[in-house]
């Protein structure tokens, strides 16, 4: 782009003291969209996950860690190993980040001279975190009247459950979503665990804070928004609660089946490679037929209408693999999406960095990143604007990496109460070695 | 119950018109987020036909009605609904006067379809210079894979991280059903919004594929795991990541989720009431939670704790002594709890065919500009006669256009 167009959310500052995954990955699609998120953290308090376990892990610690977590170049903690996991950088960017302790009466008061100069904040604590600070909405309002506050705690700020600690995969225990996601033949204690419903919450705050600064844009006023994540999740599985609703039952598992195609996912060649394959219907199946050279098999009772082969999809797999497994997985798909049938690799990482699509997409940015020592390539915004190009501006924003921008330039901090708030330790970019 | 009322102008949306032409899970959650905090959303649907949606269960007593989908009642709250056959001229006169007064666009057809109604973004902007189209497809509107079918298994398999979810000697394992094109929808809904804020017209286009990639729930970490330090990330051998009790386990009445091991292990104790077999100096040493013989041994403690104890009970247990914990409950578990309950999780819908439900309420409360329950999912062309008459079609005229199979 030859000249600067102004981003859909330029000009507005949010103020972001989240954690871990869901209010950090609302607080990335606020920045992606232009806003000046300030991420607040502090250099006397890890948050636990969020930046790793502890703020000077031995190597082995960081090798035991799994992958997705703790993968940093060499598995080496490096000189400030909490800029460096996977966990935190993959939604880093696009922020700017400040340190200010505000278990000290100055920390709180650094904290309303920003609400004063913002227009929103974001956290997603447990209810207890923010009282013991003393933050609530009625504070922020009175310095600011227009703020806009979004919580998004796991269970509510209010009810019994308002300060129940949960990771994502906890509130889809909870909200029943872990139930209908396991194989079809196994019990619940097969369960492995996935985050969805922190994907969830992190979009949906996204979208609560948008539609806050929109409704404040027309009306001039600000709010509380209050998002309990697993209460979000509950939108997300609304069929199974329809169900119920209609009929009284709860719904199991149905592992990778569909409630009416024929699916699966099937072997290919190669050293753990799969293939998935959806057959919504006849037509699909004859086309499916064809692909395959219409073997004897496809003649079969037990195959010779739709609800035939849905009552039997379990002989069907076995015959599916045969030729499944004798072919790529990517070679799958071309051949049964050149006849129109839903068809697609199970892509690992390998997979998704090579895969032409996403690379003509432009899904992965390059970014460089001194703490990881040089550029790599980057997830970058899960969606495209045709006019405005939507992208990573900067990359895993860094402990306390822009102190001096924020205090001096937007709270108008001098010189000397700068020194003097670095001796306090508000301000730095490590951790204190002696707590946390 | 709300009683279906005026038009409100509470709601942080009520100012936003929004054309909706979406079918199925993803687009029509989009829509519903809209509509729901306050947008005025026309859906348009198929003579007939209708939203594909319409077919998909559950339905009252197993017996599938087009009015009666539980999946589509869930997602269309608070639209309107017009019939349109888009491939008539009429239609797509109707179409280009309703742009002219709406703010927002939203489309799920095939990449294509849109200009082979000669709809497309270049058209609709043409017609109004401020508008926003969102378009949400497969894999996008460019791109070698475009025009691919898939299934919710497929994007899962593709985009996101299915690869290392499920067990080590099983088959890759996909989330419960639908739920990533809850994801896409509600990103669809994020970037329409931005979107909106941004000045002039922009064409927003959403690949479900994409959503995935993007996704906070491992994909983005996994992926820079491998940028990292070349890992490829594998399905796990066991349920648990490590660490003693770390996983899903059988108790009293089903089951509890627990996560304890590592640096928590002194808060299981606690949460067990802290047995002297446990307090042992042996159990907290660094390796003890990578012995699988001291694993099985408590194993033989914790076994039996649980099993003596109900879903419920461990939870509060494991809450009250700082360990990340849940119940695996079911829909009646939640619909029956009267914590969540009296939040207002839920809320009660009256529809005129499926009549009286307990439908998923509000993602979020906004304290100044509520969610609300305007009505119920419409009926297929409910407001088609509504629609054409605030645009100064006569009865006759009407009357004309459904002879033609327009609407």
């Amino acid at each position: 782009m030859a000249d600067h167009k102004k981003l859909p959310l330029e000009g507005i500052r949010i103020l972001d003291m989240t954690v871990v995954w869901a209010g950090t990955y609302c607080a990335t699609l606020l920045a992606d969209l232009g806003a000046e998120v300030i991420r607040l953290e502090s250099i006397k308090r890890l948050p636990p996950i969020t930046r790793g376990y502890m703020p000077y892990p031995p190597k082995d610690v960081i090798e035991g860690l799994p992958a997705f977590v703790a993968a940093m170049p060499g598995r080496e903690p490096g000189r400030r190993p909490w800029n460096r996991y996977p966990l935190f950088n993959a939604h880093g960017r696009n922020k700017l980040g400040i340190t200010v302790d505000l278990t000290q009466p100055s920390g709180m008061d650094i904290f309303n001279r920003l609400v004063a100069v913002s227009d929103a904040f974001v956290e997603n604590n447990v209810t207890e975190t923010m009282d013991k600070l003393g933050i609530s909405y009625e504070m922020m309002r009175d310095v600011n009247p227009r703020i806009v506050m979004l919580r998004m705690p796991a269970y509510g700020n209010t009810g019994a459950y308002r300060n129940y600690r949960s990771l994502g995969v906890h509130m889809e225990g909870v909200i029943g979503h872990t139930i209908v996601r396991g194989y079809e033949d196994m019990d619940q204690s097969s369960s492995t665990n996935v985050y969805a419903a922190d994907a969830a919450g992190g979009v949906q705050g996204a979208f609560a804070m948008l539609a806050a600064l929109h409704f404040r844009k027309r009306t001039g006023k600000g709010q509380l928004i209050e998002l309990a994540q697993a209460e979000n999740m509950i939108s997300y599985t609304g069929q199974f609660f329809m169900e119920y609703a209609m009929n009284g039952r709860d719904s199991g598992t149905i592992g990778n089946r569909h409630t009416s195609a024929v699916q699966g996912c099937y072997p290919c060649a190669g050293d753990d490679r799969w293939v998935n394959i959806t057959l919504y219907d006849d037509e699909d199946w004859a086309a499916f037929r064809n692909a395959i050279g219409s073997p004897a098999w496809t003649e079969d009772d037990r195959f010779a209408t739709h609800s035939a082969r849905y009552e039997n999809q379990r002989a069907l797999d076995a015959r599916i693999a045969d030729w499944t497994r004798r072919r790529a997985h990517d070679e799958v798909m071309h051949i049964l999406q050149a006849v129109g049938i839903a068809a697609g690799p199970v892509m690992d990482q390998r997979d998704a960095f090579a895969d032409p699509h996403l690379q003509e997409r432009g899904i992965f940015e390059e970014v460089y990143h001194e703490d990881v020592d040089g550029s790599h390539l980057y997830v970058g915004v899960p969606y495209k604007m045709s006019d405005m190009p939507i992208t990573i501006r900067s990359g895993p924003v860094q402990l306390g990496a822009d102190n001096e921008y924020v205090y001096k330039k937007v709270l108008g901090v001098s010189d000397e109460e700068y020194a003097e708030f670095e001796r306090m330790g508000h301000i730095g970019m490590d951790f204190s070695r002696d707590e946390g | 119950m709300q009683a279906e009322s005026e038009r409100r102008d509470d709601g942080a949306l009520s100012d936003l018109r929004v054309l909706d032409f979406t079918h199925y899970i993803a687009g029509p959650y989009a829509t519903k987020l809209l509509a729901d905090y306050g947008a005025d959303v026309l859906k348009v649907e198929r003579p007939e036909i209708g939203d594909g949606a319409r077919r998909m269960g559950p339905f009252p007593g197993d017996a599938p009605h087009p009015e009666k989908s539980g999946v589509f009642l869930h997602l269309n709250t608070n639209k309107r609904s017009i019939t349109l056959n888009l491939k008539s001229q009429q239609a797509r006169e109707i179409v280009l006067r309703l742009v002219k007064n709406v703010d927002v666009v939203v489309e799920s057809f095939r990449p294509g379809q849109m200009a082979a109604y000669g709809l497309d973004y270049a058209v609709l902007c043409t017609i109004n210079p401020q508008i926003v189209v969102t378009s949400i497809s497969n894999f996008g509107q460019t791109g070698p894979y475009r025009d691919f079918r898939s299934s919710d298994l497929m994007i899962y398999g593709m985009g996101g991280e299915m690869y290392s979810t499920g067990l080590e000697d099983r088959e890759p394992l996909k989330l419960g059903e639908n739920v990533v094109l809850y994801q896409a929808g509600a990103i669809a809904a994020t970037a329409t919004m931005g979107a909106v804020f941004a000045i002039g017209s922009q064409h927003v286009d959403v690949s479900l594929m994409e959503t995935q990639v993007g996704t906070i729930d491992r994909r983005m970490s996994m992926l820079l795991a491998y940028q990292y330090n070349s890992e490829i990330s594998k399905r796990s051998a066991t349920a648990t990541a490590g660490g003693y009790p770390n996983g899903v386990f059988i108790c009293q009445d089903g089951y509890v989720q627990i996560a304890g091991g590592r640096n928590y292990f002194d808060r299981v104790v606690a949460m067990m009431g802290a047995p002297d077999e446990l307090l042992d100096e042996r159990w907290y040493v660094p390796e003890a939670q990578y012995d699988p013989e001291l694993e099985d041994e408590f194993s033989a403690y914790f076994i039996p704790w649980c099993l003596e104890r109900t879903r419920r009970e461990i939870w509060q247990a494991a809450q009250e002594s700082g360990v990340l914990s849940a119940p695996i409950n079911a829909a009646s578990d939640l619909i029956n709890d009267t914590e969540i309950q009296s939040r207002g999780a839920f809320t009660e819908i009256d529809h005129p065919a499926a009549g009286n439900l307990l439908y998923p309420g509000r993602p979020f409360i906004m304290h100044e500009s509520p969610w609300s329950v305007r009505r119920p999912a419409p009926l297929l062309g409910e407001h088609t006669e509504e629609v054409l008459t605030a645009l100064d079609y006569t009865k006759d005229d009407i009357e004309q256009l459904r002879q033609q199979g327009v609407i």
